[in-house]
């Protein structure tokens, strides 16, 4: 099916095992170490896939994911041992690509995905029902219609699930069979599937979203759990958000804003230091909000102040621009939020060397 | 005595028993050289292994002969490692060195495997009375202040010199440096030797690593871990015991061929004094009969017995300077033995090591199932399920890292994924109670005395105080120099579990800042509590900022208070080096802490010791950030804080409140000043120019008021807290008459419910009722709104009036009690409110009578300034302090 798509027009996102096709061809080509049942590569391989390298031939693959190699090998070996994975964290810690990699890496397939939202239904973790087909026929096998788990239970493939605690947890709770007894039983026909070898599940969540269905303690234990941390260095953090500003931006219609950069660096460094409890110097400490402070976050706060300064401002990004949103972002519990808020500001950033501004235009902003 | 006390122990000096086995199966010829790296698991099984087949006759250690006379006491139940040897000069306790040992010590195994076979232990690295007498930077580590140590503390007489003394007495030149009062471990780092005498971090050779250069040949970055994959997890195997060790020896010898002395220029001296021991040994008891463990950088040095010229390394040793120096043993802890902890082996796992070392097999998966045990204790569920996929997570890692078998790094990444759920927070707990570990060793009660012992001695002998068994008191005065001593003396000792002296309230009832008073006694146990105490350091000062630094640190959450008298204690000892770390750990909980009743708690406790900091003539720099920065934390917290409090809250916070305030004006007293100082906070960040200037006193206090008003008028705050904010206000002077009373009104308008408005009496009133007295417009307001109660609100509101007014003075209430009934209510309501001054109130003449108030006035002029004049900073207010400090140091 992804085939077809290609060939007839490029679609706007290729999927992983397509957009690296040679890649992974160039992997499996000078891979001969021992790989486990089903998988094209080794888990060496799988790894060097992800976190980029050079191949013998002087091939070079490029890095996937840019980030602790810890994370990587852990991720892989947990599937190695069949065990499934669950990634954990905020938004923009690339969860989903490196989900949709690790798949593409293993299976060759990133495609048997279950959306997790408010609304996902047993169904497609199980199987539904073509019903024309079962009013005409009653329950017969060509009537069954196939959940992404189950196809790749029964071909031994890679399922993926994105955003578990968005899920209900009823729906979730489907998964515990599937992950334990590792066999889907279809009651109506009187059978079941088993997972053959090389099945597993890889699984995202968001970690300090509110309002979401934690997992149940019996479904967590059949994951190992991979928190994947948000970025290392304040240089990689506002490089992102730079970037994704500026596209954001262009797609928006606003003006780019090349002075704004130390803004941008300015919303980062509050970001990363209250996210983190602790001064960029390393000297005071500092509570943290209960918000997550991610980098997402900072990305639409620096895009509103853009908006702000291009509509209603003369165009350069200035910290009044970027308070309103920053206080959005930080407080939102208004209770102790406030507080923390309150104790950063005074402690932090009135001492702080041309900050004075800034300064001013938040506590005008606080008001 | 010290000498009877361990006679028994010493352990024999002469060959042991000829063996068969020696004779059997020895290395070819010459002796058995069994390099090691220190502290590895993996070479302590083979050393024994390799004892075990070769049963010498004598076994060498590298480390300080001086302990050949305490080695047989390592022989004896009582003693458990972790232990270190620790070497000290008998003048200068500060002039030491510590070489840790742990149970999985290769070297530990050896004088354990020998002491309990009567094979004689001989120690072959050079002399400690060389390499401490080398030691020059060595300060007093006592900045000012202290008297130098005069006595020279009679010389030791236990006169059994050095069971060794061979023939190589000459003294030594070079040596190793110690830290200034700080005792070291020695590198795990593989060979970088005598653990004691790791260099200071200021040192300036660069030296060779040789784990390093051998890991890196192996295409390893990290050597700790080729270490591990190459030697510590090569088990099982009845191979021929002595091929690891051949095998490193010849790796270390080709290492040498290319890098020399590897910039360890010391260690030529100390080869030098390996071999001439060596020699003599084996002179003893034959070649075949000797063995030496030592790190395994040495054993191309010691193979070379028969190229190097005994002369050669005689001369090389000549000269050398020397102290006199002893060697006892110390208990040691793990988290001493680990990085972290500064004076630590350099190893960052002696948890995990010694797990290795005592699990027979299976090492992961017991390490796995100890873990689980620890996190089930903190109520973490664990499963076994969830071992079994921990180890296989591990194992599974291993094998795509390409090692042999999961080590630390694999086992700590499979425990976060599997068993904590991927959170750090289990792991730090893990870390800290496993892998690092908690062990804390023993040592026999015939040990020789300790260093701090004698420092303690000598620091008795100092200050001309004689420990007696009697009790009795001593008042200091803090301005001369003894006394001062003194006074610090017994805070230092106090901060070690020493309680010789405890602070008492003075008989003679005299005060002042400058004045301590003491009860002491001497009871017989304190000595083991000094010895106790060792672990810390050689010197009073420095183990006593060793203390106060880890029981910062360590200081459990939510306990600012206790980390503020700690600040407070070392301020009192003079401790500057500890007081930073303190202080950044009373920053750092202050930031954190989310309850502002404890820091308005803390905060006073911080404000006086600042002002003894002037006393003192401590630096009061850091404090002053923190204390302002506190106080800033304070103020910005408490509005939030005061919202929808019930009764008992806002008592509790009105005391909290009135702490503050005072602490607060305390640390900003100039600031209102005329002269527009800038206080204690001011002084403090004075150099600081900019950030003086954001956070001077005023400023600070400026802030505080506008807090103090914001408080008094909003509605959701108690009436209590309201009112206590309105008289703060008015107390400085920040309050005009007018404002107060459209404010009082405000509260006592008909609309506020009785309850409330009594609450706001009472918090406007307590502490003086000589407001009401002056001001009759404020007593017509509370005189008005009192009649209007309702009858029924009457009887509730009585118990709280009564509380007011029964504080008051028994002059202000009959006063009071007669203004009411001459005054306003009798008159029907006056008409101009401030008509009551002019009138005079009853008793009392219109105006001041300057004629007869003068001598008064000249009197109180006098005793201001003549204190003033004496007492300096501290004259001004001086009851007060005195009275709060009593409190806090009792």
């Amino acid at each position: 099916m992804t085939q077809s798509n290609v060939a007839e027009q490029p679609a706007l996102r290729p999927h992983a095992e397509d957009a690296f096709a040679d890649e992974l061809a160039a992997l499996a080509d000078v891979d001969d170490r021992p790989r486990p049942a089903r998988w094209r590569l080794s888990p060496w391989a799988v790894a060097t896939y992800l976190l980029g390298g050079e191949l013998p031939q002087g091939r070079v693959i490029s890095p996937k994911y840019v980030g602790p190699r810890r994370i990587v090998e852990v991720a892989v070996s947990t599937l190695a041992t069949d065990r499934a994975l669950l990634l954990l964290g905020v938004p923009g810690t690339a969860k989903t690509w490196l989900s949709e990699h690790l798949a593409a890496a293993v299976s060759g397939d990133s495609t048997l995905l279950v959306q997790g939202t408010a609304g996902t239904a047993e169904e497609s973790i199980r199987y539904g029902w073509n019903y024309a087909q079962l009013l005409a026929q009653g329950p017969s096998r060509e009537a069954l219609v196939r959940s992404p788990v189950m196809r790749a239970m029964a071909e031994g493939m890679t399922a993926r699930v994105e955003e578990l605690t968005r899920m209900p947890a009823d729906v979730q709770d489907a998964l515990i069979t599937v992950l334990s007894e590792k066999t889907l039983p279809v009651p109506e026909l009187g059978e079941e599937v088993q997972a053959v070898r090389g099945f597993n599940l890889i699984a995202t969540a968001n970690d300090r979203d509110r309002g979401v269905n934690e997992l149940s303690s019996a479904l967590r234990r059949r994951f190992n759990t991979v928190v994947l941390p948000l970025p290392e260095s304040a240089e990689a953090e506002v490089e992102i958000v730079a970037r994704r500003v500026g596209q954001l931006g262009s797609s928006l219609d606003l003006p780019p804003a090349p002075e704004g950069f130390d803004e941008i660096r300015r919303v980062v460094t509050v970001f990363r230091e209250l996210r983190e409890g602790v001064t960029e110097d390393g000297r005071t400490k500092l509570k943290s909000p209960s918000g997550t402070l991610s980098t997402a976050e900072a990305i639409s706060v620096v895009t509103g102040g853009l908006a702000l300064a291009a509509h209603f401002g003369d165009g350069v990004l200035r910290a009044g621009d970027v308070a309103a949103g920053i206080l959005g972002a930080v407080v939102r519990d208004p209770a102790s939020d406030q507080v923390v808020w309150q104790e950063y500001l005074e402690a932090v950033v009135r001492e702080r060397e041309g900050w004075k501004d800034f300064y001013r235009a938040c506590r005008e902003a606080s008001v | 005595m010290r000498a009877s006390a361990h006679e028994g122990a010493v352990a024999p000096t002469t060959c042991g028993p000829a063996r068969d086995a020696v004779s059997q199966g020895g290395p070819a010829a010459g002796p058995l050289l069994l390099g090691v790296r220190h502290h590895g698991p993996g070479s302590a099984r083979a050393v024994r292994a390799a004892l075990e087949a070769y049963e010498p006759r004598v076994l060498l250690i590298e480390g300080p002969p001086e302990g050949d006379a305490v080695v047989g006491l390592a022989g004896e139940e009582a003693m458990v490692p972790p232990v270190a040897l620790l070497a000290h000069a008998v003048n200068e306790p500060g002039r030491a060195a510590f070489w840790p040992l742990a149970e999985f010590s290769p070297e530990w195994v050896a004088i354990r495997w020998a002491v309990r076979r009567g094979v004689p232990v001989r120690f072959i690295d050079l002399p400690a009375a060389h390499t401490l007498a080398m030691s020059e930077d060595l300060t007093m580590s006592e900045g000012e202040g202290e008297p130098p140590g005069e006595g020279e503390g009679e010389p030791h007489e236990d006169g059994e010199e050095k069971p060794h003394s061979g023939g190589e007495k000459e003294p030594h030149r070079e040596g190793e440096e110690t830290v200034p009062g700080g005792p070291h471990g020695g590198g795990a780092a593989g060979d970088t030797p005598p653990e004691g005498m790791q260099r200071a971090a200021g040192h300036q050779e660069i030296r060779l690593d040789p784990l390093a250069a051998l890991a890196e040949v192996a295409g390893y970055d990290d050597p700790e871990r080729w270490w591990e994959d190459a030697v510590e997890h090569r088990r099982g195997g009845h191979h021929d015991p002595l091929a690891p060790f051949t095998a490193l020896g010849e790796a270390m010898t080709e290492l040498r061929a290319v890098h020399g002395d590897g910039g360890h220029s010391q260690d030529l001296l100390r080869e030098a004094h390996m071999r001439l021991r060596l020699r003599e040994a084996a002179k003893e008891c034959g070649s075949a009969g000797t063995a030496v463990v030592c790190g395994a950088w040495h054993v191309p040095a010691l193979a070379e017995l028969e190229q190097t010229a005994v002369t050669a390394d005689r001369r090389l040793l000549k000269g050398l300077p020397k102290v006199r120096a002893e060697v006892t043993w110390v208990p040691w802890t793990y988290r001493r033995l680990a990085h972290r902890s500064g004076y630590g082996a350099g190893i960052a796992a002696p948890g995990w090591y010694g797990h290795l070392f005592a699990a027979p097999d299976r090492p992961v998966e017991r390490w796995m199932t100890k873990v689980a045990g620890l996190l089930r204790e903190q109520d973490h569920p664990v499963s076994s399920a969830h071992v079994i996929e921990a180890v296989r997570l591990a194992e599974a890692l291993a094998v795509m890292r390409g090692r042999p078998l999961a080590g630390l790094t694999e086992s700590t990444d499979a425990m976060r994924a599997v068993l904590c759920e991927g959170s750090d927070v289990p792991l730090a707990l893990i870390r800290e109670r496993l892998v690092v570990g908690e062990a804390l060793g023993e040592v026999p009660e015939g040990a020789p005395a300790v260093p701090l012992q004698r420092d303690v001695e000598r620091r008795q002998r100092a200050v001309r105080l004689k420990p007696a068994a009697t009790e009795r008191e001593l008042d200091l005065d803090l301005r001369k120099d003894t006394d001062a001593a003194r006074s610090r003396l017994l805070h230092r000792l106090r901060l070690l579990g020493v309680e010789w002296g405890v602070p008492a309230h003075s008989r003679a009832g005299s005060t002042g800042t400058f004045r301590e008073t003491w009860r002491l006694r001497w009871e017989p146990e304190l000595s083991v509590r000094v010895a106790e105490a060792a672990l810390w350091g050689t010197t009073v000062y420095e183990a006593a900022t060793a203390k106060a630094c880890s029981r910062a640190v360590e200081a459990p959450a939510g306990t600012l208070a206790d980390v503020t008298a700690l600040a407070e204690h070392c301020l009192l000892a003079h401790l500057p080096e500890a007081l930073p770390v303190v202080m950044r750990v009373l920053a750092d909980r202050a930031a954190l802490e989310a309850d502002v009743g404890h820091l308005a708690q803390a905060l006073p406790a911080l404000v006086r010791s600042l002002r003894y900091g002037d006393v003192r003539g401590t630096d009061a720099g850091a404090l002053a950030e923190v204390a302002g920065g506190m106080a800033a934390r304070v103020r910005v917290g408490l509005p939030p804080a005061c919202a929808g409090l019930g009764d008992e809250g806002a008592r509790e916070m009105r005391g909290h409140l009135d702490a503050a305030h005072r602490a607060v004006r305390l640390l900003t007293r100039d600031a209102s000043c005329a002269e527009g100082g800038e206080g204690l906070l001011g002084q403090g960040l004075a150099e600081e120019g900019q950030a003086g200037e954001d956070r001077s006193g005023a400023g600070l206090l400026s802030g505080w008021r506008g807090m103090l008003r914001t408080l008094a008028g909003r509605d959701r705050i108690p009436g209590l807290l309201r009112g206590r904010c309105v008289r703060l206000l008015l107390d400085e002077g920040c309050l005009a008459g007018e404002e107060a009373e459209r404010l009082m009104s405000l509260a006592l308008s008909p609309g506020a419910p009785p309850g409330e408005a009594a609450a706001w009496v009472e918090g406007f009133l307590s502490g003086g009722g000589m407001l009401l007295v002056h001001d009759e417009r404020l007593l017509a307001l509370v005189d008005r709104w009192l009649t209007g109660v309702p009858a029924e609100a009457f009887t509730d509101v009585l118990p709280l009036l009564r509380r007011t007014f029964g504080q008051f003075e028994s002059g202000v209430r009959r006063t009071l009690g007669e203004l009411v009934r001459r005054g306003p209510a009798g008159d029907g309501g006056r008409a101009e409110p401030g008509a009551g001054a002019a009138e005079g109130l009853p008793g009392f003449a219109p105006g001041l009578e300057a004629a007869r108030a003068e001598p008064a006035l000249e009197t109180v002029r006098l005793l201001l300034g003549g204190a003033r004049a004496k007492t300096g900073a501290f004259g001004e207010d001086e009851s007060g302090p005195v009275d709060e400090r009593r409190e806090v140091r009792i």
